[in-house]
């Protein structure tokens, strides 16, 4: 009888205050990380509109490709015309 | 039933009660957080999809742009020499002639004449351009003022003696930017006299 007593007495005392100890802190845990989730998330979602710039970088190359080429025709075209510098 | 054993069962029944309570909290928020994670994947699966070319593009206009670098210096030095070109250079962009030219190491030792001096910025290009090319000639008809064999030498009769040495004497441009060695103070002129430069007191004193 007298360690049923000491039993229940230990499940009240010790054995329940543990395990809402303990299952608090894993649900405060687990909050804490939904709103770093929830940033991340952002934070990705925002990056990839930000890329969506990317896809211009072709039409940069071309038009680099473009003024390249047509600096190369003038470049040759001056080669032409104009004497080289005394010495070169 | 003793007592006590109905006080154990009621503490079992608490802990349990503690248990679900708790456990369903954490398994909500844990599959708050797989749908963060799941809304982070995706977007992050994008980022690398819209950044995969990104690399290979940017390559490419570097090495179109490093070729049109090589073409542009090398025919500078080529036409000007490699002392004008300098000068040309630094007269547009002071303080440029210490980088030097990157096809040509030498080039960093190399005085950059004041060609911004002598020829303004525009006045060297329509010399050499606006005397030689064809649109100079004197009417649709008429002979071409341009040397078709000496044709860019004639710019050089601006200055038969060669370019002045009085230019060489005068301060050199101002290198200007944040990081330039001499910083503007805007207190100092301001409803003042120009500060005198250097040189224009040393052609008093001679």
């Amino acid at each position: 009888m007298i360690l049923e007593w000491i039993g229940a007495i230990i499940l009240i005392a010790v054995v329940l205050p543990v395990v809402v100890v303990l299952l608090r802190g894993a649900l405060a845990a687990a909050t804490s990380i939904v709103g770093s989730v929830d940033r991340i998330a952002a934070a990705a979602r925002a990056g990839s509109v930000n890329l969506d710039a990317a896809a211009l970088l072709v039409t940069t190359d071309e038009r680099v490709k473009q003024t390249i080429a047509a600096a190369a025709d003038y470049g040759g075209s001056l080669d032409v015309i104009l004497d080289d510098a005394q010495g070169a | 039933m003793p007592a006590a054993g109905v006080v154990m069962i009621i503490a079992v029944v608490a802990i349990v009660a503690a248990v679900v309570v708790y456990l369903l909290g954490t398994i909500v928020a844990l599959r708050r957080i797989v749908a963060g994670l799941d809304t982070a994947i995706a977007a992050v699966v994008e980022i690398t999809g819209k950044s995969e070319p990104v690399a290979p593009i940017v390559e490419s206009i570097n090495a179109n742009l490093d070729a049109g670098v090589d073409l542009l210096e090398g025919l500078l030095v080529k036409k000007a020499g490699l002392a004008d070109a300098v000068g040309l250079v630094d007269g547009i962009y002071p303080g440029a002639a210490a980088q030097g030219l990157r096809n040509v190491p030498e080039s960093t030792e190399v005085r950059p004449p004041r060609i911004g001096e002598v020829y303004t910025r525009g006045t060297l290009t329509l010399a050499r351009l606006g005397r030689e090319a064809p649109i100079a000639a004197a009417s649709p008809n008429g002979p071409a003022l341009r040397n078709p064999v000496y044709g860019s030498l004639a710019a050089r009769g601006l200055y038969p003696d060669g370019r002045p040495g009085q230019a060489q004497q005068l301060p050199r441009s101002p290198v200007i930017g944040a990081d330039s060695p001499v910083q503007y103070d805007p207190g100092e002129e301001v409803g003042g006299p120009r500060r005198r430069l250097p040189a224009a007191a040393t052609s008093e004193g001679s």
